[in-house]
């Protein structure tokens, strides 16, 4: 469980997040939604220690944020940043392989190779595992940095709209994956998202946040209706319900 | 991969073997058997000379790659954007003001002056938009041009002009025994920098992948920065400034065995040995008897395939 | 704005009285002539560069650059060394200094033409690329000068090597009469265009729309502008940042797109930097420091700034 207490963060004199709690369950796929500016980013950069807390608390698991080294969050937390803006000259393998830079500090074992392994095959990536990684396309390279944090092995996984520069078809098939691996290996993957629909779709848990607050948080079906949407959004979208998943209809 | 490994320090050992028995003093393999003057040559000059330009080179070369890694940009390299400058400057103010200075300290003096003009580009290059990248050569060829004419106006003021030509342009005629040796602690902190070759290649990913993977980016940050500002400083002290080495073999390796520095370091120092050394014997030979300085050939060389790349990086944009 | 002007003449004439009395010594006659060929010089010198660098800004559409970043001095000094070569040295530096010159200007001209025409049209959309070229091709000549320099005879390296510097205490007053012709006609020329750049700073479109034939402009431009550069390294030598830093304060004092009126104070700017600076350096504070030293600083730091300020994160 992650658990943040009273985190409040400011850019000078711009209030960014105020006075934020809040848990996000073990094991689930959670996604922050919000419109542009509400603090999600944010909030995710400083559970992963991207930039310093300036008040309140974040523990992760039983550790508290700040406090523990770098390299022991490193084995229990990884983060997914926005984009890499440009692509370095390395095969898919040698990117992956990095993921387990916290555990062998330059001196890989076999274990860490069957990691990489393990990695590349979870994500459909073993044919491609010598191909530098230039001559991928986006939703590749997106997908290749995605095992890179799997191979990292940490029970917590923070995605930074990952669906960005990605088509309907491999968007789809991407958030799948995460949910199947957050089943499957039991991972507690923090998602922001864009599009309030794939997080109704796809995620156990929504965190909807606008100005740096949480405005409202549960399952899907709770908290995605008419309210959420004129409260956050400022739309007044209709919302339809398909096996039971609200979807807004845009 | 081997292979390629191979073939560097075979054709390295070629140059050597060239540079040591080619001069001004005619020298041939059968003279070594008979001639005991031909070992005194060289043990004074050619090995020296030969070694000094294969460490220098080298070592720029690695230098070269750990900047574009830590600034994130291909066409940076020290040399012309402010640290070799900065360690000019740096020994310039010591023989101004404590010329009894001993030589180590003077070291350590260039090496900070050069440090704090890396952290004066970097904290500028910051500043910048990440979408402009042919902003950061700019502003860095632009930058060690400014550090550069302040050396000039400080040794113009000390009447110390003929020092300064000597460490802004870089020239192997001088080494000799005795007067080289500094340049194998540069090997030193080459070599230094291989053992941190992944932590350095995961900083060039970005901060955020960088403190992912549980490594602290300020502190690779500076210490990548102070393995760059000591080899700037120990090869302008000894040899003087050498151009373009350290931005023109980090991209030739990196297009042909990408950036896997762990692999490709020891590449990169061999083709940078190998280029320094070639051109160092090109200038022996090109005006012979007289000498043209290394610093001069590389500086057609090298800006040659520096427009290359410059256009050449378009197509992939 | 007028008034500016008129301003900037009188500082310009105390100046000039300045450097032509304080720390003179023996006769008048003497001192006269002497100093009043290198005021002469200097004035010259001057008005090319910030002649050159307003209408060189205004044919490529931006504020930073100027034709000694691009390297245009660089391939002048090249172009000089390479007519020594084939001369050999000690014939022309013998011989006659006009000659070489009217030689060396011409092929610069043609030279900077065919490089920077091509240039400036493949990298039009691109001004980094453009100006990184510039740079990268300065050096690329200073080092191909020096390259050409101990290869023709390193005997001789130091007799070019002085004139790869700008210094203006030195100056070539036996080109005087030929430069001062030479930049003259240029300057009547570029005065008369002054109307038609002031369309081409709107733009290509709106200067085509208002039926100015922009791509000869351009050219002529650019052949001027060599003459002019030609002028002024030969005179001097190299001078890298004193067109950017005194269009940079022109551009401050007179603020209006006029070329009638930015041409005037740029040149008169350009004077008082380069003849008060020369007066109070070397005159009063007796620094050894050549001025150019103390320009390449200011207007390397000048530089670093507008381009910071241009492209802000």
């Amino acid at each position: 469980m992650i658990s943040i207490r009273n985190v409040s963060y400011q850019i000078g004199s711009t209030m960014i997040l105020s006075d934020i709690s809040l848990e996000i369950p073990k094991g689930k796929v959670t996604a922050l939604i919000g419109p542009n500016g509400a603090g999600k980013s944010t909030l995710l950069s400083l559970i992963a220690r991207l930039e310093r807390l300036q008040s309140g608390t974040v523990r992760v698991g039983n550790l508290l944020v700040g406090e523990c080294s770098n390299r022991e969050l490193a084995q229990h937390l990884s983060i997914l940043p926005q984009t890499l803006d440009q692509a370095p000259r390395l095969s898919v393998r040698e990117l992956v392989s990095f993921g387990r830079y916290p555990y062998h500090q330059g001196r890989p074992q076999a274990e860490d190779n069957r990691a990489v392994d393990h990695a590349l095959t979870v994500f459909g990536l073993a044919d491609l595992a010598q191909r530098p990684l230039d001559a991928l396309s986006g939703g590749q390279r997106q997908r290749v940095q995605i095992a890179m944090n799997f191979a990292q092995d940490t029970e917590y996984m923070l995605l930074d709209e990952p669906l960005n520069n990605l088509d309907i078809a491999g968007a789809r098939s991407l958030m799948a994956l995460l949910c199947d691996v957050s089943e499957r290996h039991s991972k507690t993957i923090v998602i922001v998202l864009h599009d309030i629909n794939y997080a109704s779709r796809y995620a156990d848990h929504i965190v909807a946040m606008q100005n740096g607050t949480i405005m409202a948080e549960g399952t899907p079906s709770e908290i995605v209706n008419a309210d959420l949407l004129r409260d956050v959004f400022q739309t007044n979208a209709e919302i339809m319900h398909v096996d039971g998943v609200p979807i807004v209809l845009v | 991969m081997m292979g390629w490994y191979w073939a560097g320090v075979f054709s390295l050992a070629l140059l050597s073997f060239c540079s040591i028995f080619i001069g001004v003093i005619d020298l041939s393999v059968s003279d070594l058997w008979r001639d005991p003057d031909g070992l005194h040559l060289i043990a004074i000059s050619r090995f020296p000379r030969t070694i000094a330009a294969v460490i220098a080179g080298g070592a720029l070369a690695v230098a070269g790659c750990v900047m574009q890694m830590l600034v994130r940009n291909r066409f940076v390299e020290p040399m012309t954007a402010g640290t070799g400058q900065g360690a000019a400057l740096g020994i310039l103010l010591v023989t101004i003001f404590a010329p009894q200075a001993p030589i180590f300290l003077k070291m350590m003096l260039a090496s900070a002056t050069a440090l704090f003009a890396s952290l004066g580009f970097l904290a500028i290059v910051r500043r910048l938009p990440p979408k402009e990248p042919l902003l950061v050569p700019l502003v860095g060829l632009v930058y060690g041009g400014l550090i550069g004419a302040s050396v000039v106006f400080v040794a113009y003021q000390a009447d110390l002009l003929q020092f300064i030509s000597v460490w802004l342009n870089g020239e192997f005629s001088g080494v000799l025994r005795g007067r080289y040796e500094l340049l194998w602690l540069a090997a030193l902190g080459a070599g230094f920098t291989y053992f941190a070759a992944d932590q350095i290649a995961i900083v060039g990913l970005g901060r955020a992948i960088t403190t992912s993977l549980g490594l602290s980016y300020g502190q690779v940050l500076l210490i990548g920065l102070i393995s760059i500002s000591f080899i700037s400083a120990l090869t302008v002290v000894t040899v003087g400034i050498i151009p373009f080495v350290g931005l023109v073999v980090p991209n030739i390796i990196s297009r042909l065995f990408g950036d896997n520095l762990r692999r490709t370091l020891p590449l990169i120092a061999m083709l940078g040995a190998g280029l320094t050394l070639a051109s160092d014997i090109a200038g022996r030979l090109l005006r012979y008897p007289f000498e043209i300085p290394v610093g001069s050939v590389l500086g057609v060389l090298g800006a040659f395939v520096f427009l290359g790349l410059l256009y050449r990086g378009q197509r992939y944009e | 704005m007028n008034r500016r002007l008129i301003w900037l003449a009188v500082i310009l004439f105390v100046c000039s009285v300045a450097y032509m009395s304080v720390g003179a010594r023996g006769p008048l006659s003497f001192v006269l002539p002497f100093r009043g060929a290198k005021l002469a010089a200097l004035i010259l010198v001057a008005v090319s560069v910030s002649t050159s660098t307003v209408v060189f800004q205004t044919v490529t559409q931006n504020k930073i650059l100027t034709p000694s970043i691009m390297g245009f001095d660089a391939l002048y000094v090249l172009i000089l060394t390479g007519a020594v070569y084939s001369f050999g040295g000690m014939v022309v530096f013998g011989f006659s200094d006009q000659f070489v010159f009217a030689v060396s200007a011409s092929s610069m001209t043609l030279a900077a033409l065919i490089l920077f025409s091509t240039m400036l049209q493949s990298a039009k959309a691109d001004l980094l690329r453009l100006v990184l070229t510039g740079v990268v091709l300065g050096g690329l000549f200073r080092a191909l000068t020096d390259f050409m320099q101990r290869i023709i005879d390193p005997n001789e390296f130091a007799v070019i090597q002085g004139a790869s510097y700008a210094r203006f205490s030195v100056l070539e007053t036996d080109l005087l009469m030929i430069a001062a012709a030479t930049c003259i006609i240029s300057m009547i020329l570029l005065w008369r265009m002054r109307f038609a750049l002031d369309v081409i700073v709107l733009g290509r479109e709106a200067a085509v729309n208002l039926g100015v034939n922009v791509k000869r402009t351009q050219l002529l431009v650019l052949m001027l502008m060599s003459v002019l550069v030609a002028v002024s390294t030969a005179l001097v030598g190299p001078i890298a940042f004193l067109g950017l830093l005194v269009v940079s304060v022109a551009r401050l004092v007179t603020p209006v797109e006029q070329h009638g009126v930015l041409l005037v104070s740029a040149s008169l700017i350009s004077a008082i930097t380069l003849i008060g600076g020369q007066t109070i350096l070397e005159r009063v504070f007796r620094l050894s420091t050549p001025l150019s030293v103390v320009i390449d600083l200011l207007g390397g730091a000048l530089f670093l700034i507008l381009l910071l300020r241009g492209y802000r994160r």
